[in-house]
Order: structure tokens, then sequence, then C-alpha cells
């Protein structure tokens, strides 16, 4: 496989310009305050934007995240209760029953939405982060950076919690259904999550990358 | 803040936006078989995503017949003394009203029966109009694929209610849930719409604008 890199485009000018995601559109950029966004004036896309303290408060927040992760994991979400028998259910053995029932490609499909992409971007986003807190940067940056934004649409905590609901609402017709520490932790991860996206600035973490010209 | 454009896309001006780290560099074609590489991240670079449309049309396609089977076969099955009763996405709606919970029936009809078709019908109207050149209402256009990117993952709601069901609901003899072939169908029409959707670049709405004596 060949590779070429793109011919530098000169530094100052390089900086000096952003397209749009959207439709492509060149803009001259702008120093921003902080916590002002630019948008396309085209299609309304996001361009930029500046944060205050990005990479500290994304920091704090993704450990907090990963603490939440760890109990919503470790704890049961509901607790069933019919005619004397109980049974409890956790992320995991939601996975482990599909799987049991031969069902794996579904197992597999809500392992990774509900496990493996939330974790992954947690621990990949402390791994770029916390270096770059005390002033180093970590091995291969630009490559874990990256898979940040490819996790994203997968880690579906979220919609997770809903489903779970709906689950809970079914079934407290018929039996008692007791929710558990999880449940709590999995609804504060969702937004120590949403909390890191929303602080996370990536052009400030790129920037920390100096270009091979 | 809109800041101060130039009337020119990167593209026209030579330019490639990194898909990932959005620094501009000057675009040329590779080599055939090679790469052209962001100098900052390393990713692979493109002036639009790769065989946008083909991959597009092939995966909506594909969402299209795997939604069929996902809204016959049953997603679960309730077995309860000795007698199962099959439930299908739209039997479980169905169950809900019945049951007067109307904000979850509601919540779970628009998650599991609005947004998948409604996703299916915008990536095939996104992709007629690419291919016609349309220069209707780019803006719009524009947004709608937005929208439909965003609200894709929602309709996994079934698929962990089924998961945890599943799980929970283990009384031998009594009752037990069985997860049925149309939940797998369900989900893949989920994750084969969400790659649609990634495949698709709305940059290709805007190239129609690009020439204007050309139509
Ligand atoms: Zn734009
Ligand atoms: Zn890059």
């Amino acid at each position: 496989m060949m590779n070429a890199n793109s011919p530098a485009f000169p530094p100052a000018a390089a900086d000096a310009l952003v397209a749009c995601h959207d439709c492509d559109l060149l803009y001259r950029k702008r120093p921003l305050r902080e916590g002002e966004k630019a948008r396309c004036g085209r299609c309304g896309a996001l361009l930029y934007a500046r944060k205050s303290n990005s990479i500290e408060r994304a920091l704090t927040l993704a450990l907090a995240a990963l603490i939440l992760f760890g109990l919503a994991n470790a704890f049961p979400l509901l607790d069933f209760q019919f005619q004397g028998r109980g049974q409890q259910s956790s992320v995991l053995s939601g996975v482990w029953e599909l799987y049991a029932q031969g069902m794996w490609a579904l197992a597999a499909v809500v392992f990774v939405a509900s496990i493996l992409a939330p974790l992954l971007k947690i621990l990949a986003l402390l791994y770029v982060l916390l270096p770059l807190r005390v002033g180093r940067r970590p091995w291969r940056m630009a490559w874990v950076f990256r898979w940040i934004e490819t996790l994203h649409p997968w880690a579906m905590t979220e919609v997770y919690l809903l489903g779970v609901l709906v689950a809970f609402v079914k079934l407290s017709d018929i039996a008692t259904i007791v929710p558990g520490v999880a449940l709590y932790s999995f609804a504060a991860l969702i937004v120590a999550m949403a909390a890191t996206d929303a602080a996370l600035e990536p052009e400030a973490i790129w920037e920390r990358l100096e270009t091979r010209r | 803040m809109t800041p101060s454009s130039l009337p020119i896309t990167a593209a026209r001006t030579g330019l490639v936006r990194c898909h990932a780290c959005h620094l501009l560099s000057r675009w040329k074609p590779p080599p055939s078989g090679g790469h052209l590489l962001c100098p900052r991240c390393g990713a692979d670079l493109h002036l639009r995503k790769p065989d946008s449309m083909a991959r597009a049309w092939a995966l909506t396609l594909a969402a299209f017949i795997l939604y069929i089977p996902a809204n016959t076969l049953p997603i679960m099955t309730v077995v309860s003394m000795g007698h199962g009763e099959p439930d299908t996405i739209l039997s479980g709606v169905r169950v809900l009203v019945a049951g007067g919970l109307w904000p979850l029936a509601l919540l779970v009809f628009f998650a599991s029966i609005v947004v998948p078709v409604l996703k299916l019908v915008a990536l095939t109207y996104l992709l007629v109009s690419v291919r016609r050149k349309s220069r209707w209402r780019p803006r719009d256009r524009t947004v709608l694929y937005r929208i439909t990117e965003a609200v894709g993952r929602w309709s996994m709601i079934d698929v962990f209610m089924i998961s945890i069901l599943v799980a929970l609901v283990k009384l031998g003899a009594i009752a037990t849930i069985e997860p049925g072939a149309g939940a797998l169908a369900f989900a893949a029409v989920v994750v084969v719409t969400m790659f649609a959707a990634m495949s698709f670049d709305p940059r290709l709405i805007w190239d129609a604008l690009e020439n204007p004596n050309e139509r």
C-alpha cells in the first residue's frame, strides 16, 4: 500500500481557514470568546466552538463517568419478585441470557451498545486527557482520539436506560419490580457522559498535535 | 456567531478537510491504490466520503428488505404454562395501549415504528434528490440528514427491553420469555440504517449548486 502525505498547506493559512463539515463552504476563522460557537451561515452546521478549561473539565467528568460505569455494571438493574421467587438482572446478564438462548448476534449488538462502546469511549478519553492535563502527549494520541468519534454513535447508554424503563413498566403490572443501584448509576452515567461531550473541545486537542510538514 | 465566508467551497479551492481533525490540506489525487494522509492526524483524506452514493444505496436497500422480517416475525415469545404467546413490534405497542400505558405506548410507537420508517424514507429521498442533482432547498435537506443521523439509535429501545425481559423472567414452567428472530432483524435494520446514514455525504447536496451553467 502506498502512502503519501498531503503537501503541507502553509500552516498560517491552514489555521486561518475552516471548511464546513456539511456543505464544504470555506470560512476565515475568527477568534471566539469562551462559550461562543461559530456556525455555518449557509447550512447551519457547527464550525467550531470555544470552551473554558476544556481539558480539565472533560477529564473530571470522564473520571466520574468511569466510576459510574463501574457501579452501573457491578450492581443489579432490576429485581423481579413473583410469588416468592426472585430474579435479578444486570446489564451483563441481559447479554449473557441472549447468548445462552442462541441469539449470539443480538447479544453482540446489545453488548457493544451498552457496555463495550461506552467503556472504550470513556477509557480512550482518559488516555488522551490525563497526559495532556500534566503537559505530556500520549503515545498514538491521534489514533486514539479519532476512535472516540467513531465509537460515539454506538455508545447507546441513554437508549439502553429507556429500554430498561419500558421493561420495568411492562412487568410492574404482573410482578413486584424493585429498581437496583445500577439503575440510578446508569441515569447519573448518562448525565456524566453528556457533560463530558459538552465540555470537550476537540479543536483544542487537535491543535496540540504539531503537524508533520 | 457566523464568521465571514469565502464564496467558495474547499473542494473548489483545491483543499480537502480532514474528517477526523478538520485540518485543511491541499488536495492531490493519490496514486491508484494509495492514500492521501492528513499531515496532522494521519487519517485518510477524501474530498467526499468514498463511494458515498453506492454504499448508502446498498445499505438502504438492505434495510428495506430487513424491515419486512423485523415487523412480521416475533421479537419475543412469552411462554407461560407451556403455552407460547409471540409478540411482534406492532403487537408490543398494542399491548401497551390496551394496558392504558399511553406515554410509554407513544414512546415505543415513535421509536420502533415511526423512526425506522421515516429514516428509510428520508434516506431514499436524499439519495434520489442527490442523484437528480436537485437544487431545491439544500439547507432543509441538510437538516433532514442531520435529524436522520441523530434519531436512528433511539429505535434500539425494544432490543434493549428484550434483553432485560429475557434475563428477568425465568420462572421455569410458570413463565419464561424467549427472544425471537424478529428482534435480530429489527436490530439489523437499526444498525444497517446507521451505517447508511454514515456513508451518505451531505456535501453532495451542496455540490449540485456548484456549476450553475451545467444542469
Ligand atoms: Zn455549511
Ligand atoms: Zn486530520
